[in-house]
């Protein structure tokens, strides 16, 4: 009966080499199934950095800005730079986080100072171009 | 209010940023598109008011600085001359660039109230938005404040070419690059005011040696920085309104200056290089004795109204002379006497883009009177008149059949077909580029010689009687 002993250890032998294969095969499965989760997750927009979406928004609406500006008429590229220079004066929301909220007292004098400027920049820009804009007539017939 | 919904309000005001450019595809939305630019300005700043909601000291001083800046700002947009509207763009852009530096400054000092770190342990990535976001603010500062010294007078146009300029422009650069990568490894302030110092005298050397026929293109140029500059602290704040309205306002500034190169047959780069007139102004004198014929406003008087089509082409010189008004009362005679009238401009006539167009509308000109280059050249060889008031190089001739000129290739407006054209000048001086225009010595010209507005007044007077 000893060969049978001996056949019985083999056996379970084979069958410990086959579920280790099992379970090596399960794991590598697993780890696909978490990389291909993290892919996916990634793909959501989860573990990217901020950094990369901005980016993209600022890519994007540079093509945006590029098709919107061509299709500007050339009659009016001066009211063009002068709203543009008012819209740039977006900045403010900088400025306000400066005065607002910081702690530091420099910070806040560097903030009021482009507070003031670009305010000048907002109130002057849009209303010059709005003058401006009033006075493209057409011909009255 | 959540992060979620201010981003978003962000991005609604950057939409509405998107609108205003678009709106100004033609003269009749542009107002409406001006509208959605203040709304979009409004939302951005309550947003950021409800958000990062200020103390009461802090909401003093914001109130007082709107109140201050918005009042000034609000009293040069009433007051300012159209004519003087380069001057006033290129000042406004320099606020702009000081705006930038100072908002970095402040994020240098209280990086906790931006988010972005703490005193000493400011973000790497930060550090470098905000450096080419400082660095470009400040170019435009000083850049600009050169502009608007040459534009409104007070500095000569003529180029100021200094020694070994590029030499120490590309030295100024690296300089940068160097103190970029000191800024994000020390954190130190004094490395920080050494980058702003760097730009400041970096944009003042740019824009130095450029002439003033060039200023169009460099108007334009510094609009695009005034907007890349917004973009850097855009990513600095991580502000999407200031992000999508930074590549906005950079791409416009951008298109702008390559239209204005492409008017000019110029590259960017030789703009930039600067140079450009001063310099020419003496391969002129060939020694051929050439004639001019010179009329009176009597005989230009005579010469328009019996004409069937009449062409105006305006230039830099009607700015200066303020003859806009002057111009529509010719116009409006003529047309009562049955005379056929338009206006031709050129890409680059004046000192920015659209320049002309605005002083007409201002004289109550109808924009459907109004016509650029391309739409009216083949028109001139059909006109009887053209009457050429202060423009000089965009008319030039030479530019079209010298090779040998400086400004060949430019396209230019073709008022030597027209039978006759009519040159008001001040003197017979050479442009603003400096190159003697061939115009003048041709058969069909006749050269009014005076300030362009007191002859537009006399040809009128003329046409009473």
């Amino acid at each position: 009966m000893e060969p049978t002993a001996l056949e019985r250890a083999l056996d379970q032998l084979d069958g410990a080499v086959a579920s280790v294969r099992a379970a090596m095969e399960n794991l590598q499965a697993a780890e696909v199934a978490d990389a291909a989760g993290a892919l996916a997750h990634g793909a959501s927009g989860g573990a990217i950095d901020p950094f990369v979406f901005r980016l993209a928004i600022f890519v994007l609406a540079i093509f945006v800005g590029y098709y919107v500006v061509w299709s500007v008429t050339p009659a009016l590229h001066t009211p063009l730079m002068s709203v543009t220079n008012a819209i740039s004066s977006v900045i403010v929301v900088g400025a306000l986080l400066a005065v607002g909220i910081s702690a530091s007292g420099l910070a806040t004098g560097f903030g009021f100072v482009a507070l003031v400027l670009a305010s000048v920049n907002i109130f002057g820009g849009f209303l010059v171009t709005s003058r401006m804009l009033a006075m493209y007539k057409k011909k009255d017939k | 209010m959540s992060a979620n919904l201010a981003s978003f309000l962000y991005l609604v005001s950057g939409v509405l940023f998107i609108m205003a450019l678009r709106g100004l595809s033609h003269p009749t939305t542009s107002r409406k598109g001006n509208l959605y630019g203040m709304a979009g300005m409004a939302i951005a700043i309550v947003t950021t008011l409800v958000y990062a909601t200020p103390s009461f000291n802090g909401f003093v001083l914001i109130v007082a600085g709107i109140a201050l800046g918005g009042g000034i700002g609000a009293v040069i947009a009433r007051r300012i001359a159209m004519t003087a509207m380069p001057q006033l763009v290129a000042a406004f852009h320099s606020l702009v660039g000081l705006a930038a530096v100072m908002v970095a400054a402040a994020a240098m000092y209280a990086p906790e109230s931006f988010g972005i770190g703490t005193v000493g342990a400011i973000h790497a990535q930060a550090l470098v938005e905000m450096s080419l976001g400082v660095a470009i603010g400040a170019i435009t500062f000083t850049g600009s404040i050169i502009a608007f010294l040459k534009l409104d007078g007070r500095m000569s146009g003529k180029p100021i070419l200094l020694p070994m300029r590029h030499i120490v422009n590309a030295g100024l650069a690296i300089a940068l690059v160097v103190l970029i990568v000191l800024l994000v490894t020390t954190q130190s302030t004094t490395v920080f005011w050494m980058i702003v110092a760097a730009s400041l005298v970096l944009g003042v050397l740019i824009i130095v040696p450029i002439g003033g026929a060039d200023m169009p293109v460099v108007v334009s140029m510094l609009n695009s920085y005034s907007g890349w500059a917004a973009a850097g602290i855009g990513f600095t704040l991580g502000n999407l309104a200031l992000i999508i309205t930074g590549a906005l306002v950079g791409s416009s500034g951008a298109i702008l200056s390559y239209i204005m190169c492409k008017g000019m047959n110029r590259s960017f780069i030789s703009v930039i290089l600067g140079g450009f007139g001063g310099e020419t102004a003496a391969a002129s004198d060939d020694g051929i004795e050439r004639t001019v014929k010179q009329g009176s406003a009597d005989d230009a008087a005579y010469l328009m109204a019996n004409a069937q089509k009449v062409i105006i082409v305006p230039g830099y010189g009607m700015a200066v002379a303020q003859a806009q008004h002057a111009v529509r009362e010719l116009a409006d005679k003529l047309k009562e006497a049955g005379v056929e009238v338009k206006y031709a401009i050129h890409p680059v006539a004046g000192r920015m883009p659209g320049h002309m167009n605005v002083l007409l509308a201002e004289a109550q000109v109808p924009y459907d009177e109004v016509f650029e280059l391309e739409d009216i050249n083949s028109e001139f060889a059909q006109a009887d008149v053209a009457y050429v008031i202060g423009a000089n190089d965009v008319t030039n001739p030479a530019a079209r059949d010298d090779k040998a000129s400086p400004i060949y290739g430019m396209p230019i407006l073709e008022v030597d077909k027209a039978r006759t054209c009519l040159f008001v000048k001040r003197s017979l001086g050479s442009g603003y580029a400096g190159i003697d225009n061939t115009l003048f010595y041709k058969d069909g010209t006749m050269m009014l010689l005076g300030d362009a507005k007191k002859m537009t007044d006399d040809i009128v007077k003329a046409m009473e009687h």
